[in-house]
């Protein structure tokens, strides 16, 4: 198992990813839609940081005199993800409220009352 | 064919060429030549244990700076779209009764919430954690507040100081890396002493730039919260 971690964590970061799209594509509701976009925000989160994982290795932090203590994991797609999670939340927030918006004025959360934009 | 069928089968292409991916990644025998570079020198040149602090506060501080601006501007967007008449805001809202399970619990947490937010974000550059980490506890503390009182009204007054001041010092710091002679440049954390790694007082201006980004984070979290919390009505 622990030989296999970094595998078993990307295949659980890309069954989340396709998860995600297929809510993202096949949901009517616009919440459900959200909470898709959200679910592959975390699958692609979860592929970056597999990738960056090292067989047997610890967080990158050092110890008190500041040596390394065993193997590392690549610090740099953990600090990608850091930035890639808040913007996350960031456009998820900005998603919510433009829902919150269409809401008052139509009072329907259905995809399908929307065609303003419709060709 | 329906559209169902459509996304169902769109969703096994994708897998499809997914699985490629997948069966080259070979688990992870080596770290990256930067990461290699960052986890050699790191402790040597921004004087932080944690790797991932020293990333993302000093050698890519620049980003954290766009991705403030990005949370800053998400901010605004939302308390311009949900900006709500003045009759609306006050105490003529219907809302959700709430148990006193919450009310009473959240008396007791909210303090102890806060607390380990503050310390996330003071020990960012030793332990795992940091402004952002920080920041968001803190903000779940505010969400605790709201969802036990609804009615709870922010000072906006001390929100807006706060942000507009801790963001003013995340640039100040970065311009005084400038401003001052071979000491890095831009948002370096050199203008500091960097002390003995390990220490609370160490690794030059990440502890200072932490707590900057802490509190304009969280403040800001805040602030998109009590908008959506100012704007909900259950008519």
């Amino acid at each position: 198992m622990d030989q296999y971690l970094g595998q078993v964590v990307l295949a659980i970061g890309f069954i989340l990813a396709i998860l995600g799209l297929y809510g993202l594509l096949s949901q009517k509701n616009l919440i459900k839609i959200i909470l898709g976009f959200s679910i592959f925000t975390t699958g692609v989160n979860i592929v970056m940081v597999a990738i960056g994982y090292v067989k047997g290795g610890t967080a990158p932090i050092m110890d008190a005199e500041g040596n390394a203590v065993g193997v590392f994991v690549d610090p740099v797609p953990q600090a990608l993800v850091l930035t890639s999670i808040v913007i996350g939340l960031g456009v998820t927030a900005l998603m919510l409220a433009y829902v919150m918006k269409l809401y008052q004025d139509k009072k329907s959360l259905n995809i399908n009352d929307y065609k303003d934009l419709k060709w | 064919m329906s559209k169902k069928g459509f996304v169902v089968l769109l969703m096994v292409a994708v897998a499809v060429g997914l699985f490629p991916l997948f069966l080259s990644f070979n688990g992870g025998n080596q770290i990256s030549d930067l990461g290699q570079h960052y986890v050699q020198n790191g402790v040597e040149e921004t004087g932080a244990q944690n790797i991932v602090a020293s990333i993302v506060v000093t050698y890519r501080g620049l980003d954290t700076l766009g991705e403030v601006t990005i949370l800053f501007l998400v901010a605004s967007i939302i308390s311009f779209f949900l900006s709500i008449a003045k009759d609306d805001r006050m105490e003529n809202r219907t809302l959700k009764s709430v148990t006193e399970v919450l009310t009473t619990s959240s008396q007791a947490l909210v303090p102890i919430i806060i607390t380990v937010g503050a310390y996330i974000l003071v020990n960012g550059h030793l332990t795992p954690g940091g402004g952002f980490q920080g920041g968001a506890v803190i903000a779940t503390g505010i969400l605790l507040i709201f969802l036990a009182n609804p009615k709870h009204q922010l000072n906006h007054t001390i929100i807006h100081w706060v942000e507009s001041v801790s963001g003013m010092a995340f640039v100040a710091i970065g311009v005084l890396g400038v401003l001052m002679m071979d000491q890095g440049g831009f948002l370096s954390n050199k203008i500091l002493s960097l002390g003995t790694p390990g220490e609370l007082f160490s690794a030059g201006a990440i502890p200072l730039i932490n707590v900057f980004l802490g509190l304009k984070v969280g403040t800001e979290l805040s602030n998109v919260l009590g908008i959506y919390v100012e704007s909900q009505n259950e008519k």
